[in-house]
C-alpha cells in the first residue's frame, strides 16, 4: 500500500528560513539545512523549500543551499519559488533537488509545463496552484496569492495535468493560516478528477485535519509549515495517530 | 562497512540522480567517482548505473557514447537504480525501446484499474526480499519510488512491491543487481541496501 505523505514546507529567503523555529535541538533557528535534517530524522516523507528571495544574486545562495540539503538528507525534496525557465530547473536538479515546483510562471506561459516535462520527466515537475473561492467559483491567484486571475481552478488543474505535470500542490488561500482544516471538498473533487497525485496545503491545525484530508479530501500528501515549525504537532505523533486511524503511513524504526 | 579502498564508479550520463547517489555514498564514507570513461568503468570494483529520465533517449545516449557495450560486458557487481534497472531489462514499453537485455524481463506501463494515480510516487512496502542485496531488516518496510513503468514479477525478482499489481522492486541476474526504488532517497533503510551492495 502506497503511504500517504507528510511534507513540511520551509520558506527560504537569502538562504535562511523566514520564520525562526523553536526546536530545542536546533542550534541555529534560521539554518534550513539543520531544520531539514531534524524533519527528516522525525520521519517526514519529503520536504519542500520555497524560495521567496527577490533578486538574482540572492537566488544563487539557493543553489548552495540545495547542494547542502542534498548532501545531508536521504529523503526526497522539492524546490520552488521564482522558477521561470528550463535552465532554472536543470541547475536545481543538478544540485541534487528531486523535484521542482512552478506556479505563476506556468500560468503566464503554460507551455513551460510541457517543456519541463519533456526535458526532465513528469515525475520531477510539481505545479503549485493557489486558489480562492469567489462568487464565480474557485479562481487561481498568482504571486503568492496577491494577483487574482480569471482562471478557474478545476479547468487549470486539468490543463496542468494534461500538459505533463507529475503532481499538483493545491493551496486553498481561504484555509491557509486558519488552522481550521484543509479544503477537503475541493481537494476530493480535484483528486477524483485527475490521475496525478494531489498534495494538499493550507489549513492544517491539528492531527484530525490530516486524517480528514486523506479520508475525505482524498489527498495523496499533505503539506504544512507552522504547526511543524512551532512543534505544535510532532511528526512521529502525527504518524502514529494516522496509523491508528487505518491510514497507511511510513513509520520509521 | 566494506573495504574503503574499493573503487566505486557511478556511470555518468544524462540521469537526474547521479549527484544524489554520490552524496548517499559520501554519507557512508565512500568517495565514488562519476565517470563516462569506458576504461574507468571497466576497471572499477563496483559500478552504479543510476537513472531518472526517459528510456528511449537514454538508450540512444548510451549507444552514442558506446556505454551500452561497456555495461553489457561488466563482470563486477553492478547496481541499476530506477530507470537504470529498467534499462538492464530486454524491452520497455516506454516509447517501444530495446534495452540492454541483461535481465530477460519486460518493462510495462502502469495501467490504473481503480483510478490509482500514475506515476507511482512515494513510499511503499517491500516484501519477499531475498539475496545478498537485501536482509530481513527491509522486509515489510518502506522505500521511495517514483515511476510510471514497472517490471513484472519473474524468475529474477529479488524483492516485490504492490501498486495496482505486484511488481519487481528488485532484480538480480548474475552480477547485475537492480532496484526500482531509490535507495539513495529511502532514508536509513536505503542506506542499508547500499551498504549491502558495497559489501558484495
Amino acid at each position: 500500500m502506497l503511504a500517504k505523505r507528510i511534507i513540511p514546507c520551509l520558506d527560504i529567503k537569502d538562504g535562511r528560513t523566514v520564520k525562526g523555529v523553536n526546536f530545542i535541538e536546533l542550534r541555529d533557528a534560521g539554518d534550513p539545512v539543520e531544520q531539514a535534517k531534524i524533519y527528516s530524522d522525525q520521519g517526514a516523507d519529503e520536504l519542500i523549500f520555497l524560495d521567496i528571495s527577490a533578486t538574482n544574486e540572492k537566488r544563487k545562495t539557493l543553489h548552495d543551499l540545495v547542494l547542502q540539503v542534498a548532501a545531508r538528507l536521504n529523503i526526497p525534496f522539492t524546490v520552488g519559488g521564482g522558477i521561470t525557465r528550463c535552465e532554472d530547473v536543470s541547475s536545481l536538479l543538478e544540485c541534487g533537488a528531486d523535484k521542482v515546483s512552478i506556479n505563476s510562471a506556468a500560468v503566464r506561459k503554460p507551455e513551460l509545463i510541457d517543456e519541463l516535462a519533456r526535458s526532465f520527466g513528469s515525475q520531477c515537475i510539481t505545479v503549485a496552484i493557489d486558489a480562492r473561492k469567489t462568487d464565480n467559483g474557485w479562481k487561481v491567484h498568482l504571486n503568492g496569492g496577491r494577483v487574482p486571475t480569471e482562471l478557474n481552478l478545476f479547468d487549470w488543474a486539468k490543463e496542468v495535468a494534461a500538459r505533463g505535470a507529475g503532481e499538483i500542490l493545491f493551496t486553498s488561500m481561504d484555509h491557509d493560516g486558519t488552522k481550521s482544516g484543509f479544503a477537503n471538498k475541493t481537494l476530493a473533487r480535484l483528486s477524483s478528477m485527475l490521475t496525478i497525485p494531489i498534495i494538499a496545503s493550507g489549513g492544517a491545525g491539528k492531527k484530525e485535519h490530516f486524517r480528514d484530508v486523506f479520508k475525505i479530501g482524498k489527498a495523496d500528501a499533505a503539506l504544512a509549515a507552522s504547526i511543524f515549525h512551532y512543534n505544535e504537532i510532532a511528526i512521529p505523533d502525527l504518524k502514529s495517530f494516522l496509523k491508528n486511524k487505518n491510514i497507511s503511513v511510513r513509520t520509521t524504526t | 562497512m566494506s573495504n574503503k579502498k574499493e573503487r566505486i564508479v557511478i556511470i555518468d550520463y544524462n540521469a537526474g540522480n547521479v549527484r544524489s547517489v554520490l552524496f548517499a555514498l559520501q554519507r557512508l564514507g565512500i568517495e565514488a567517482q562519476i565517470s563516462a570513461e569506458p576504461e574507468l568503468i571497466q576497471t572499477a570494483d563496483k559500478v552504479i548505473f543510476p537513472g531518472v529520465g526517459e528510456a528511449s533517449t537514454t538508450m540512444a545516449y548510451l549507444r552514442e557514447k558506446k556505454l551500452d557495450k561497456v555495461i553489457r560486458n561488466l563482470q563486477q557487481p553492478v547496481l541499476g537504480i530506477c530507470l537504470g534497472m529498467q534499462l538492464l531489462c530486454t524491452h520497455s514499453e516506454e516509447n517501444n525501446t530495446t534495452c540492454l537485455g541483461l535481465i530477460p524481463q519486460n518493462v510495462r506501463l502502469f495501467r490504473p484499474i481503480k483510478r490509482e494515480k500514475v506515476p507511482h510516487i512515494g513510499w511503499n512496502r517491500l516484501y519477499d526480499v531475498q539475496g545478498a542485496l537485501f536482509d530481513s531488516r527491509q522486509e515489510g518496510e518502506y522505500t521511495y519510488f517514483v515511476h510510471s513503468y514497472f517490471v513484472e514479477k519473474g524468475d529474477y525478482t529479488i524483492a516485490s512491491c504492490d501498486y495496482i499489481l505486484p511488481f519487481s522492486a528488485g532484480l538480480q541476474k548474475d552480477n547485475f543487481y537492480a532496484t526500482q526504488f531509490h535507495p539513495e532517497k529511502s532514508g536509513g533503510l536505503g542506506q542499508q541496501i547500499l551498504e549491502n551492495f558495497l559489501k558484495l
